[in-house]
């Protein structure tokens, strides 16, 4: 794994940009430490490393939205400076972030030629013909069919990908920056999504590509550069390593990519009974049941209602009909009714839902606890802070302090605490509503070894995924959803991706 | 990431939390000025000046900490001026009408508490923001006021009552006992209780909190008429004090209770801010103003004296939480 990068770049060829030994600092956090990085003409260069190993911030100093701290830009052979994104847009750079920058209400056209519109003849317009026309043809170079007078908030996020995609490409960019770009994407979109980038390196434009997928690092990446605490780790080409190897070179360590499971004898009591649920957001006739020592998976296409149903077990959504008895007595009432009674949610947007982004590790720990912990109902921060120190190690919850603000903590450090503070609540039923997602490979790990100890410990949890590889590895069954309705039950033994997909499909 | 913030780059959040850090710059502010106001004036350290700042600082801290709580959830009282004429024109009726101090200082601390739960119930069932719930009841408490005291003043009350606002006790003043008091169980119930966690919880993100199983809605009615029942209280000193309530009293009230609470250090956004700090604000925009009065500046000065420092010290407050970011 010591291979020098120098060893597997093509020698022939001159690099399109190069980084040299780049540092980006923060507050107590070296982001960036000596990074080089070089991307080639016409090629897919894969960045991969766990969250927070420097992918982000290296992406950012590219495109100029951060200033390197120390380090070189050569482009084409010749020494450049990028202190702004001007700069990069000037050098080809553009960025096809998650979060999409394109304006809701305003047309495919209008965003593409986002504030470099074709002027009009009358001072101060704009010459909607010709918008229109070099909207078809730069739509037309990325195979791209759609009529660009349709509005944004028509599209779905394929469809807007492409357009940010257009925009880019209409920026004359020759590399594109692509963000996790299938995260959102169906299979189907993803593939035009290949053919897409296929088409692009054949023109010769680069593309680096920031994955957490493993299929796709092999699939489309020419080569490969490992991140891992702000370092490059190594540089290698797809053919020469496997994914066992590339997971070390990111954690740093052996991972199981299995996940651990004790499946139980058989189930415990009941302990969660859904019947006839409905309710407002868009679900009707949930009939769900849960035991203890069971994990459940609830999946499903996104949309089909999954989070909606977690969400009106937990009594954030009010019900409409049916009834949820929990623990032998019926439950009806506000998500701190089912707080008391021994339910948790571990919302899917831990940093909007579950957290309080600017409050310490321990108060985040304790919040659902408080009157557990305290039942004179005084607060002593001492007692608290204890008690987090000791889920802290028991969740060994990657912080400084337990009065670390939990902001600053990693993904699947923070999804840790989410989890610890239910703990702290002495909570029977877990709801985890997507546990794993933006979470890297040696923390998701973790967290499953986690809920199967929970489990075995007589709680049980409720598991929405769209990770249907996690759901079959996991769960001791299954329930599929399809738009807002069961549409059926797998055991244990019928569990396979292919029946997941088989029933959540529409008109399977 | 999992293992960077095992890195010895890392430090852990500074020994001082944000909100001690704070207090501490807000207190060497109130020193510092202190300082200037003895050289440049002889009779500023008089024991008789030093006791009128801190007996006007009572006033504006009473109305000050109720709200200190709303803002805490991020929210804002904007009727407690208006509802501390109401309430001080309610309890020197009752007076009038019963005899009896003991009623109408109940009566006053009520219709306080009640106009708060009101504001709170808007928020929390109606879900209309606080903001514009508590605007509304501004009128709506002023027009009532108006109505009720049709041009009348109240004067003449019992000389017992009169202490409270104007006595002395061991040679301070009775407010700054009671400023002292209120102090003490604001500090406590935001920062020992688990109701002040609750409350700080549910203004750093009120979703989470709600997720967390927090009852938002009932802490927010809490935190409503706490800040209507301090209104209240500071009705009954103002009365006492001033021996006469009319209907205008409220309208210059509201407006330096929340520039304390601005100055104190808490945050308009929610979860951030402390009690104790909303008293330093208190007393640094008393002492501004005494100050002033003492060198004769104009009382034409002061508001902008006043807008200036609110803005330099929330300033001054996200660029420091800005770094410890």
């Amino acid at each position: 794994m010591s291979t020098a990068a120098s060893a597997i770049e093509p020698t022939t060829a001159m690099p399109l940009l190069e980084l040299r030994g780049i540092s980006k600092e923060f507050p107590g956090v070296k982001a960036l430490d000596d990074v080089s990085f070089a991307v080639y003409p016409g090629e897919v260069h894969m960045l991969l490393g766990e969250n927070g190993a420097g992918k982000s911030s290296l992406m950012k100093v590219l495109c100029g939205a951060y200033h390197a701290d120390a380090g070189e830009f050569w482009y084409k052979g010749e020494k450049v400076a990028i202190s702004s994104t001007a700069d990069a847009q000037k050098l080809g750079v553009a960025v096809i972030f998650q979060e999409f920058s394109l304006v809701p209400h305003l047309d495919i056209a209008q965003n593409i030629f986002l504030g470099r519109e074709p002027k009009g003849r009358i001072p101060g317009t704009i010459d909607r013909r010709k918008i229109l026309a070099d909207a078809r043809r730069v739509l037309g170079m990325i195979g791209f069919d759609i009529d660009p007078s349709t509005t944004i908030d028509k599209l779905g996020v394929a469809q807007q990908q492409m357009v940010e995609i257009a925009k880019a490409i209409s920026q004359n960019a020759r590399i594109l920056v692509m963000d996790e770009p299938t995260a959102a994407l169906s299979d189907r979109e993803t593939e035009l999504l290949f053919a897409l980038i296929a088409r692009l390196k054949a023109d010769g434009a680069s593309i680096v590509y920031i994955s957490h997928r493993m299929a796709e690092v092999f699939a489309l990446g020419d080569r490969i550069t490992v991140l891992r605490d702000g370092r490059r780790i190594d540089g290698v080409k797809p053919a020469d390593v496997t994914p066992d190897q590339l997971v070390r070179m990111m954690v740093g360590r052996n991972v199981d990519m299995t996940y651990p499971r004790n499946f139980a004898e058989k189930p415990g009591e009941l302990l969660l009974e859904v019947k006839g649920l409905s309710s407002s957001t868009g679900i009707s006739d949930i009939n769900i049941e849960v035991r203890r020592g069971e994990i459940v998976g609830l999946c499903g296409l996104v949309g089909s209602g999954r989070s909606e149903v977690a969400r009106a077990i937990f009594g954030a959504d009010p019900a409409s009909a049916g009834e949820i008895i929990f623990d032998g007595k019926s439950m009806s009432g506000e998500p701190d009714l089912a707080a008391r009674r021994g339910i948790a949610l571990i919302p899917e947007s831990r940093k909007s839902e579950g957290l309080a982004l600017l409050r310490s590790v321990s108060d985040n720990l304790v919040v659902s606890a408080l009157r557990k912990l305290f039942p004179s109902g005084l607060f002593d921060q001492r007692a608290a802070q204890r008690t987090s120190d000791g889920l802290i190690r028991q969740l060994r919850i990657a912080t400084p302090s337990a009065r670390q603000t939990v902001g600053l903590l990693s993904g699947g450090n923070q999804q840790k605490v989410v989890i610890g503070k239910w703990l702290a609540a002495g909570s029977k039923l877990f709801i985890f509503d997507e546990p794993t997602r933006g979470i890297d490979i040696g923390a998701k790990s973790e967290i499953f070894a986690l809920i199967d100890r929970l489990v075995a410990e007589g709680a049980a949890a409720l598991m929405i995924s769209s990770e249907q590889v996690e759901i079959c590895h996991v769960c001791d069954r299954a329930y599929v959803m399809r738009e807002g309705r069961i549409a059926g039950h797998l055991t244990r033994n019928e569990l396979t991706e292919e029946n997941i997909v088989r029933l959540g499909m529409h008109h399977a | 990431m999992t293992d960077i913030t095992k890195d010895a780059t890392m430090p852990p959040r500074s020994f001082l939390s944000q909100d001690a850090i704070q207090v501490f710059y807000r207190l060497l502010a109130a020193f510092l000025i202190c300082a200037v106001l003895a050289v440049l004036s002889d009779s500023f350290l008089s024991l008789g000046n030093i006791l009128n700042v801190l007996r006007q600082a009572s006033l504006t801290f009473f109305i000050a900490s109720g709200l200190t709580l709303v803002v805490l959830t991020a929210g804002l009282d904007l009727s407690v001026g208006a509802n501390v004429a109401l309430s001080a024109c309610i309890a020197g009726t009752v007076i009038h009408k019963t005899g009896s101090p003991a009623l109408g200082i109940l009566a006053g601390l009520a219709c306080g508490g009640l106009v708060g739960l009101l504001n709170g119930v808007m928020v929390t069932a109606l879900r209309i923001p606080s903001f514009i719930a508590t605007y509304g009841m501004l009128w709506v408490l002023n027009g009532l006021t108006y109505w009720y005291m049709a041009g009348e003043t109240l004067h003449g009350f019992p000389a017992g009552f009169r202490q409270i606002g104007s006595g002395y006790l061991f040679g301070l003043p009775i407010p700054v006992y009671l400023l002292l008091v209120f102090l003490g169980i604001g500090t406590l119930f935001a920062q020992r209780t688990i109701w002040g966690q609750e409350i700080y919880a549910i203004g750093a993100n009120p979703v989470a909190a709600r997720l967390s199983g927090i009852p938002v809605a009932r802490r927010l009615l809490l935190v409503y008429a706490v800040s209507g029942t301090m209104a209240g209280l500071a009705s009954i000193i103002f009365l006492s004090r001033l021996n006469s309530a009319e209907a205008d009293i409220g309208e210059s009230l509201t407006l330096p209770a929340i520039a304390a609470v601005l100055i104190g250090g808490t945050s308009l956004f929610g979860g951030v801010g402390t009690v104790f700090g909303t008293f330093i604000g208190a007393l640094i925009l008393t002492l501004v103003l005494n100050g002033m009065n003492l060198l004769s500046v104009s009382a034409n000065w002061q508001p902008l004296v006043t807008g200036i420092i609110v803005i330099l010290a929330v300033w001054l407050d996200m660029k420091t939480r800005r770094r410890a970011q």
